[in-house]
């Protein structure tokens, strides 16, 4: 797909602002509407959109399925690990307030870390399902444009 | 006040007139490729009136995953599958019939709730309030909806990122794990 040059400029002039304001919604998300999952979704749709235009073999070189995977775990891990650092620290499950002396700042402090876990998991798995099937179609020759 | 109503209320018209047309367009379209595209149209006319109800988290999600996300698996799913609906060969009579008459209940179901937007719905006077007025005190961010998900209801949404999890796993055990094209595989 090499010759397609609109589609390729137009994808890099877009690509880049949506990963800045994927990572936006996500660390904004306390001060403004979304949070982890709508980040999730749009960093995914950055490389959705990579991948459209180059191929998905492009978009597996980027991004290994393996490590899709993985990241997905560590996701879910880092949500239901603050949970037990919090039993740790002597508080319920989820119960932010063992995490910083200020009661706010802790509970600011759990909002983001599971925010980042959810974010985390979100993306990944959207781009995993993505790759599943999108690996399983033919690819497309110059003569199907 | 009274002209604000009046244009959201026109908005309203005007997004619900859309989003029937869309879904007539769906009902009468052949081609799955188009009632894929027609499907995300409706996600963002969706996510529109979800605006126009002060839900903005909800329509950001609508927008992202339902216009967004959920269009691409479906082109993808079509990829794999065929490009044209099969002829129906049954009357659509019956189907048409049981449309109507859950159509009716869920109208007549409707009559019996709160009027849309009073100030006394149950919705506004059950936790919602409490969670307006506990939020600055006790969590300290702006953003409520994210306070709610986050953190009052943190275990619900840890059960959310398990489910999307688990999606996960049943599309890799489906389709497989390897990303790799299907030339390439032994089959």
């Amino acid at each position: 797909m090499e010759h397609h040059s609109i589609l390729r400029v137009v994808s890099k002039l877009l690509i880049p602002p949506m990963l800045v304001y994927a990572l936006y919604v996500q660390f904004h998300g306390e001060y403004s509407p979304g949070g982890g999952f709508q980040a999730g979704v749009v960093f995914a749709a950055a490389f959705v959109l990579y991948s459209l235009v180059h191929g998905i073999d492009a978009l597996t070189k980027v991004a290994p399925p393996r490590i899709l995977h993985i990241l997905a775990g560590i996701g879910v891990l880092i949500f239901a690990g603050t949970g037990l650092v919090t039993i740790a620290l002597g508080d319920a499950y989820l119960g932010y307030y063992a995490l910083a002396e200020n009661p706010q700042h802790a509970q600011e402090w759990g909002i983001v870390v599971v925010e980042l876990g959810v974010g985390m998991t979100v993306a990944t798995v959207m781009l995993s399902i993505f790759i599943a099937f999108a690996s399983h179609t033919r690819k497309l020759d110059n003569k199907d444009w | 006040m009274n002209a604000n109503l009046v244009g959201i209320a026109i908005i309203d018209i005007v997004f619900f007139t859309l989003l029937v047309l869309t879904a007539v367009a769906i009902i009468r379209q052949r081609s799955l490729f188009a009632v894929a595209m027609l499907s995300g149209v409706f996600s963002l006319l969706s996510a529109g009136l979800f605006v126009t109800l002060d839900a903005m988290d909800v329509a950001f999600t609508e927008a992202a995953v339902g216009a967004g996300i959920s269009t691409v698996l479906m082109l993808g799913t079509l990829a794999l599958t065929d490009k044209d609906e099969m002829k129906r060969k049954r009357s659509a009579l019956l189907p048409l019939l049981v449309c109507f008459v859950a159509g009716a209940a869920l109208i007549y179901g409707t009559l019996d709730m709160p009027p849309f937007g009073a100030a006394d719905n149950p919705v506004q006077t059950h936790v919602a309030p409490e969670y307006i007025e506990r939020t600055p005190a006790e969590i300290g961010i702006p953003n409520i909806v994210a306070a709610v998900l986050a953190s009052y209801r943190g275990f619900d949404t840890m059960g959310e990122v398990v489910v999307v999890f688990a999606a996960l796993v049943g599309v890799l055990l489906m389709l497989g794990t390897t990303g790799r094209p299907s030339g390439k595989r032994k089959e």
